[in-house]
């Protein structure tokens, strides 16, 4: 399978990663071999077979009480942010 | 004191003794970490006046007649793990500065048994690789020789104790990245049943797949430290009830009547001749133990590798959703609006391999290919656990190669993904079905380890380990040392 410049550029859009110009053709390339590798699996006979959903047989993701748990940590934890101001995350403004 | 050639269990019995304090031990252990830092790369951060503060605490604690078994030994994690106050990186630029505000489960856990923690090691970028190059902090180099590759995403940990710069180190897996790096590096690695060890604190990549373990010397040296690492956490949704035994306990069994299948895929053309020969003499030891051998068949496991490449990049893709420069990690200068901050923050944060991973992984689970892809992905891991499960209707354990080759050149496989990817094609199955495995030292191919690897049926940590021992018994590849390191 082959993908195109176009398929690379949206799917780094969906992604949301800013591509170069010079990283798009290597992706072209290695992501081409990567589906063209994973293709193989065409080739299983699966009709009848339902997707696996945990990897040990019989058990399911396990569900909390909604309850809280967890106390305040604002402080601590935005001491990791790039920028912040009065408690607050800041980001570029988003409505013009 | 002997340092370098000691296991956990030798030095544990040490501290017991009086032989050493805790202090000295840590501090012959960062002397060594200093010295070989330069030529090596394990680590990322080294912690030494936070360790010997730990020392001093473990020291006092023995003195009060409150130590455990483990107190005072020193270990290093894979910075994949949160560590209070500490650095972890994951590899990336993405977290080149992130603190985190806590302890992962498996931390906690080691540092309540009374270890010291020396630092945080080197590793692929977000655990992505199988050569340790995809670090933003650079590669690790093999001890054995250090124009190799010391196999990934593990290693640092691998590396680390090769050269016995600590004496055991905590590691991940998700496709092989403890077992693949124990093989080239020529230590013993463990890769515990699926929901053993809490993933909670462990940054994740694959969430279906990873999970916690341990790069040690020995495998009595694993059983030692598996115990305090596991049990079930309320923190990890995926964290299994089911009781801990003592690993230590069952080691000595005999393993009359155990009977071993050797999976006839695992010897396939892509096995290196040499490297089966040792295989090949391994199981001769454990014929000579009591164990015979029969033959079983995994036809879907050459499948394996491309189930993983559709599966791990998909939840890769999710998982890394997290990192958008806002609330923590990497943020990009003077972003024009949202999208750019976004945009250019993982752009510029992420590495080469872990934007193609999250690219492929985008892919399959995009409008249109979700069910092409994934889903069919997730039917053909079915059939793979499938082919597991009949095999261990017949037999005790698995037993087979861990890795194709000996460690390859630095450089050698880092332009093309396939042939990388292919390095895993004995691991990632265990995998995929949830089950644990192990890798052992079985012997040298051009002075290079090769690595034996042992695959058990669900939550059979304990009879693998008890195999695994019987075998150090009876030989000592697990104690040779890299001559530069010696």
């Amino acid at each position: 399978m082959s993908l195109t410049r176009a398929d690379i550029e949206n799917i780094a859009r969906l992604a949301r990663l800013q591509l170069t110009e010079a990283e798009i053709p290597v992706y072209v390339d290695s992501l081409s071999r990567i589906f063209a590798f994973v293709g193989e699996l065409d080739r299983a006979p699966t009709t009848g077979i339902s997707p696996m959903a945990h990897p040990l047989p019989g058990l399911a993701q396990r569900l909390r009480a909604d309850a809280v748990s967890e106390t305040d940590h604002r402080d601590l934890y935005q001491q990791n942010a790039p920028k912040v101001e009065a408690g607050l995350y800041v980001v570029p403004k988003v409505i013009e | 004191m002997s340092a370098p050639a000691a296991t956990v269990a030798a030095l544990a019995k040490g501290l017991a003794a009086g032989d050493f304090s805790s202090v000295e031990l840590t501090r012959s252990y960062l002397d060594r970490i200093q010295a070989a830092q330069p030529g090596l790369n394990a680590f990322i951060t080294v912690t030494a006046e936070a360790a010997l503060a730990e020392a001093a605490a473990a020291d006092a604690a023995r003195a009060a007649g409150k130590a455990g078994a483990l107190t005072g030994v020193p270990l290093a994690h894979k910075d994949i793990f949160c560590t209070e106050g500490v650095l972890t990186t994951c590899g990336s630029k993405m977290l080149a500065n992130f603190v985190s505000p806590y302890d992962a489960t498996v931390v906690s856990g080691l540092r309540r048994s009374g270890t010291v923690m020396l630092g945080k090691l080197n590793m692929d970028e977000f655990a992505m690789g199988s050569s340790n190059e995809t670090s933003y902090f650079g590669p690790v180099c093999n001890p054995w020789n250090v124009a190799m590759v010391p196999g990934g995403s593990s290693g640092g940990s691998a590396a680390a104790v090769a050269a016995r710069l600590v004496p055991a180190a905590t590691a991940t897996d998700t496709g092989g990245s403890i077992r693949q790096p124990a093989a080239l590096c020529g230590v013993t690695g463990i890769k515990p049943t699926y929901g053993r060890v809490s993933r909670y604190g462990m940054i994740a990549f694959a969430s279906s797949l990873d999970q916690a373990g341990l790069i040690t010397v020995s495998a009595e040296d694993a059983a030692l430290l598996l115990g305090p690492m596991s049990g079930f956490d309320p923190k990890d949704s995926t964290s299994v009830e089911s009781p801990v035994p003592d690993y230590t306990r069952t080691l000595g069994d005999s393993l009359e009547g155990m009977t071993i299948g050797i999976v006839k895929e695992f010897f396939d053309k892509g096995l290196d001749a040499d490297c089966e020969s040792r295989i090949r003499d391994a199981m001769r030891v454990y014929e000579k133990l009591g164990a015979t051998f029969r033959e079983v068949s995994c036809p879907n496991l050459p499948l394996s590798v491309p189930t993983y490449y559709v599966v791990a990049p998909a939840e890769c893709s999710s998982n890394l959703a997290r990192f958008d420069g806002v609330r923590f990690g990497y943020r990009c200068e003077s972003p024009k609006n949202l999208t750019d901050l976004y945009m250019r923050s993982r752009g510029e944060g992420f590495g080469a391999e872990v934007k193609r991973r999250i690219m492929t992984g985008t892919y399959v689970l995009s409008a249109g290919y979700y069910d092409a892809y994934y889903l069919k992905a997730q039917r053909v891991r079915q059939l793979i656990s499938a082919d597991f499960a009949r095999a261990f209707s017949e037999v005790d354990l698995l037993l087979g190669p861990t890795s194709p080759t000996p460690a390859f050149a630095i450089g050698a496989k880092s332009d093309d993904p396939i042939t990388m990817y292919l390095n895993d094609i004995y691991t990632i199955g265990a995998n995929l079905a949830g089950l644990p495995g192990m890798s052992l030292p079985c012997g040298f191919v051009g002075g290079l380890p090769v690595g034996l690897q042992l695959i058990g049926p669900h939550f059979s940590e304990a009879r693998m380990l008890n195999a695994a021992h019987r075998y150090q018994l009876e030989t000592d590849w697990h104690l040779q040392l890299p001559a530069a390191f010696a």
